[in-house]
């Protein structure tokens, strides 16, 4: 418990430091693409506990990004006054709808972004237990081709929908007042107040899985990855348990994209698109699989890199380089004291270190 | 602003991977790659050149005169949208080295970056804040595609940042926002001009077919919008996956609801299977498509179902052979041997839209005598009879596309060739 | 719906069908003889596209056909022993990551040599407005060649698996890897040669449809989901059905645009095929009893 503490605490050191680093160099403008990276890093860290822990491969999580971000631009940028009626104005009443000013001086009636939050969320939640239970029946390649095929229907979907924008998506998603004076916003002047709250999003979630990771439920995911069929003899509820962190690993996707969507002020396709999952998925392999630690040091650098635009071009094909070398020498992560002894012990035995 | 000197007046790829982007491709497109090689070695020496050069200038006439213009673009070189965000990025290194070889605009250097957003809007925002805000830019070209131009239109306002957007939505300029500018021609123009020669063909009844991308979400708006205006009756609409394979079922659903003509309205290669497969068919009516056939690349694709089909497009594809008195002609002609003597590739509308918008720019900043965001801005806005690649541009502050009907051109495939119909 | 509507909605969905079916027995002589499913398969049937449009400049047709199903299928069995012949019991888990990066990777490096454009090979008979028409139908000459050419390839892979002594060794090997071990075969090496007959098979399919379909560096993915779900749907390992699924989903998404929005083709397929996974795991025409010894 006390390292787990010290950890966190030296993670949230680290974070404060970046952000000294570039206020001392005069490159505040970084804090722009780390924002960013944070939220991407919320899903990231949601598919580590899925793939890494319990060893459920997933192949859609952008899907449940998307359900999210979507879901939350849609209510924040659609203009209810048009509708009128009792319902509207009950609503608004209620200060479920607000007024806003839109960018060309006219007057929106849009849902608050608190409600439309949390609806998003309850939302890709729904879905993630609904399709859940059948999906977590499948195994290895059919459970890859499962999730892969809730990836593309969430991407055509969306794709194919006039009412999300289409091949434009959806843009002029206004800030997210999360409490009085702090607000998920693009705006340059909020900027560090941003980087903190996402950052700060990320060390929530990073608690909570890790406490999880050390608990009842944690063991029993261990024992599901292990051996499922052990697991089951076990008396362990091992669907039961598959079911709860599918879930949990949405609501985190679901988060990342609703916080991200505000802060970007807008979303387009290409954020549910098999590529996206296939990233995820690829920085959890990258990290090291069960290694929340790696995974978010992973998320952080590779997301930092490509927004930053660094690797021009080549974007895909540094990514696809670092991911075949990775699961070809260092399967089990970069971060990892075994790794030296490994690559000592190829070099004598001349040949790959593989375990079952 | 030192650190900068070094590469003033050279084109830039922010991302410190792309040079050998070009390099590495078909040897003819080696521009990029040279000029990036050049630039690594003799980074040193100019910069010491420069650093003297800038000192004494400093010393003399004031440090106004030499400071570079800096320009962003956000294109997508690579993706689904490149044959778009491509010939836009080979454009704009030609013309900064160009003008950068006449020694700039008004003594003052070009410096152009260029960032490949992969046609994703998540990076274009993340692109746009890092041009406006670290590199204070005076200008943003591009993005290539509507969606990610609409993305970060907001931002262009709030920074007070001129967007000059190479995406043909009309989304992009109604309602006008102040700082943003877009050099395509009008989708509804465009259908107008179609809409015309059906009317004339005593056409009423016609097929839509679509592509899933914002271009293709755009035009299928304004001909849905434009066809009860114009007497003419949409008897199948359908909108189909960008990277499909065959779409014969499509063409027979169209062909099925009994379409005297097919209207295809699609940038991406699609467009040319939609042809093949109609003819493949039996289809025997007209067929148009949009100002998106311009690339003769996907005429060789259709190969004989190409000929005959009608669509408008800017002139720069007849360039050859419009007569002299046309006022566009010398602008296009020069476009079009330039590029290709340099690229060694077919000149298309596309890199012309880049051509426009920069020219644009470099015309606004001269005519205006400074390089004041607001001043340019407002020189752009009042700018008239401007010719450009895409047509005769007349801004208004009503009108930030500054294009009409006159901009397009009816033409057809003649022998694999493009003619005027 | 009359008769001849309904017929060219068929042959459409045939053409579809072949397409997918080809992409997924080349899943299928993979899966078979590892356990393994290649998400790189879609880019060996790129490859042999974009090589043969290139070779065609200077060789004749079929030679430059040949040429490019050679290439790509050296390059399979490459990719098989620098980064798949030397893991040692690796999960599956891995190997579905390994694939995917190695799909990027191949994707990336077309882009870089071939660029951004898209090309196709000249029909093979006629040009591309030329069709056959049969009472009402019309069918394009091409698409009777990949009929043609994919049912021949079925029949030979039959016989091959049936008949020769490697055919029979790879079967081994599929069946049970450690007693093909037993009775002197040499698992490596079979898997290396289902690599390159499966990296030959994809770039045939490559160049047969490319005058169809077009070829673009990142035609390969589409190509390999759709490949990868019939595959499935036919059940994994079974090649004949494969090619019955294929055709059944390709009859299938030509219907669904008759009646729904072509936008949702995809959305339609996709969704019968999470139905059947959830009720008939082991796909239409496989059986629940081999599924279940399948390791995983």
């Amino acid at each position: 418990m006390r390292k787990q503490g010290l950890q966190i605490a030296g993670f949230a050191a680290v974070v404060a430091a970046i952000q000294l680093a570039t206020f001392l160099t005069g490159n505040v403008y970084h804090l722009t693409q780390l924002t960013m990276s944070a939220y991407y890093s919320l899903v990231v860290l949601g598919l580590c506990i899925l793939t890494g822990y319990a060893g459920q491969i997933s192949i859609g999580h952008a899907g449940f990004f998307a359900i999210g971000g979507y879901l939350s631009a849609l209510l924040t940028t659609h203009n209810f006054s048009a509708h009128g009626g009792r319902v509207v104005s009950g609503l608004a009443a209620m200060g479920i709808l607000a007024r806003r000013p839109d960018l060309y001086g006219g007057e929106l009636l849009t849902v608050h972004p608190w409600p439309a939050c949390i609806l998003a969320v309850f939302a890709a939640v729904a879905v993630a237990y609904a399709i859940g239970g059948p999906v977590l029946k499948l195994k290895g390649h059919y459970l890859a081709m499962a999730t892969l095929g809730f990836g593309i229907i969430v991407y055509r979907i969306v794709l194919g929908t006039e009412l999300v924008g289409a091949a434009d998506g959806i843009y002029d998603v206004p800030a997210f007042p999360l409490l009085p004076g702090i607000a998920v916003s693009g705006k340059s002047s909020l900027r560090v107040m941003n980087y903190y709250v996402a950052w700060g999003f990320v060390i929530l979630g990073m608690v909570f899985l890790m406490n999880l990771v050390r608990s009842r439920v944690g063991r029993a995911l261990a024992s599901i990855h292990g051996a499922e069929d052990a697991a089951e003899a076990m008396g362990i509820p091992t669907a039961r348990y598959k079911l709860k962190i599918f879930v949990v690993s949405a609501a985190f996707a679901a988060v990342a994209g609703v916080l991200l969507t505000h802060y970007n002020g807008g979303i387009g396709p290409s954020e549910s698109s098999v590529m996206k999952s296939v990233r995820y998925l690829a920085i959890v392999a990258i990290g090291g699989m069960a290694n929340l630690w790696g995974a978010l040091f992973m998320s952080l650098i590779l997301n930092y890199l490509s927004l930053r635009g660094y690797f021009g071009s080549f974007d895909d094909a540094v990514f696809g380089v670092i991911l075949i070398l990775i699961m070809l020498f260092a399967h089990e992560g970069l971060l990892r004291r075994q790794l030296l002894d490994q690559i000592r012990g190829a070099v004598i035995r001349r040949g790959g270190g593989d375990d079952p | 602003m030192n650190e900068n000197r070094p590469e003033s007046g050279k084109v830039r790829h922010l991302p410190a991977g792309s040079p050998g982007f070009y390099g590495n491709r078909d040897t003819q497109r080696g521009g990029g790659g040279q000029l990036m090689t050049k630039e690594g070695e003799m980074r040193g020496k100019i910069g010491v050149i420069i650093g003297i050069v800038a000192f004494a200038l400093f010393l003399g006439a004031g440090v106004q005169a030499a400071e570079p213009i800096r320009v962003g673009a956000i294109l997508a070189v690579t993706g689904g949208a490149s044959f778009l965000g491509g010939p836009e990025s080979r454009t704009l290194e030609m013309l900064v080295e160009e003008v950068n070889a006449k020694g700039g605009i008004k003594g003052h250097k070009v410096e152009l970056f260029i960032m490949d957003s992969e046609g994703k809007p998540e990076k274009a925002v993340s692109f746009a804040k890092q041009l406006i805000e670290e590199k204070k830019v005076l200008a943003i070209l591009g993005p290539s595609t509507s969606g990610e131009t609409m993305q970060i239109k907001g931002l262009a306002e709030e920074a007070k940042t001129i967007l000059l957007s190479c995406a043909a939505a009309e989304v992009i300029v109604n309602p006008v926002a102040k700082w943003v500018f877009k050099t395509p021609q009008k989708d509804s123009d465009a259908i107008q001009a179609i809409f015309n020669q059906m009317k004339e063909m005593k056409i009423t009844k016609i097929g839509v077919l679509s592509g899933n991308t914002g271009f293709g979400k755009a035009g299928k708006g304004q001909i849905e919008k434009l066809a009860p205006e114009n007497g003419i009756t949409i008897v199948a609409n359908e909108v189909y996956d960008k990277a499909s394979t065959d779409l014969t079922a499509e063409v027979t659903k169209v062909k099925a609801a009994g379409a005297e003509a097919i209207l295809n309205w699609s940038i991406v290669p699609a467009q040319s299977i939609v042809i093949k497969n109609a003819r493949q068919i039996g289809f025997v009516g007209p067929i148009f498509q949009s100002h998106g056939f311009g690339n003769i690349k996907y005429v060789a694709a259709a190969g004989a179902a190409a000929e005959g089909v009608i669509f408008p497009a800017g002139r720069l594809l007849v360039a050859d052979v419009l007569p002299a008195s046309n006022p566009q002609k010398a602008v296009l002609v020069k476009y079009k041997n330039d590029y290709e003597k340099k690229y060694k590739e077919d000149a298309s509308t596309f890199g012309g839209h880049a051509y426009d918008a920069f020219m644009i720019l470099a015309k606004a900043i001269e005519k205006a005598g400074s390089t004041d965001k607001e001043k340019v801005r407002d020189t752009i806005e009042t700018m008239r009879g401007f010719i450009g690649t895409g047509g005769v541009f007349d801004f208004s502050a009503e009108d930030h596309n500054g294009l009409d009907i006159d901009a397009f051109e009816l033409l057809t495939v003649k022998n694999g060739k493009f003619a005027i119909y | 719906m009359n008769l001849d509507l309904f017929l060219q909605y068929v042959v459409a969905g045939i053409t579809y069908g072949t397409i997918y079916g080809i992409v997924a027995i080349g899943f299928n002589i993979i899966y078979n003889t590892t356990g393994i499913i290649n998400f790189a398969q879609g880019e060996f049937v790129m490859l042999g596209g974009m090589t043969a449009v290139t070779l065609a400049r200077v060789l004749p047709l079929p030679a430059a056909i040949l040429v490019a199903v050679l290439v790509t299928t050296v390059v399979g069995a490459l990719i098989e022993i620098l980064f798949i012949r030397w893991l040692r019991h690796p999960s599956v888990l891995r190997m579905i990551v390994i694939t995917i990066g190695l799909s990027i990777l191949i994707r990336e490096v077309a882009l870089h040599i071939w660029g951004e454009g898209v090309r196709a090979l000249p029909y093979f008979t006629g040009t591309s407005v030329t069709s056959i028409r049969l009472g009402g139908v019309y069918i394009s000459p091409q698409v009777l060649w990949v009929v043609g050419i994919s049912a021949v390839v079925v029949a030979i892979l039959g016989g091959f698996f049936r008949y020769t002594l490697l055919g029979m060794q790879m079967r081994a090997c599929a069946a049970n890897r450690d007693a093909a071990r037993l009775c002197g075969i040499s698992a490596k090496n079979m898997v290396t040669l289902s690599f390159m007959l499966s990296a030959g098979i994809g770039a045939l399919g490559g160049c047969i449809v490319s005058p169809i379909t077009y070829v673009s560096y990142d035609s390969g993915v589409p190509l390999a989901i759709k490949g990868f779900t019939v595959a499935i749907l036919g059940g994994l390992g079974n090649s004949a059905a494969s090619a019955g699924a294929g055709m059944l989903l390709g009859i299938l998404e030509s219907f669904s645009v008759s009646v729904l929005p072509a936008a949702y083709k995809d959305v339609i397929s996709v969704a019968i095929l999470l139905v059947i996974l959830f009720v008939r795991p082991s796909g239409l025409f496989g059986s629940a009893e081999v599924a279940r010894l399948k390791e995983f």
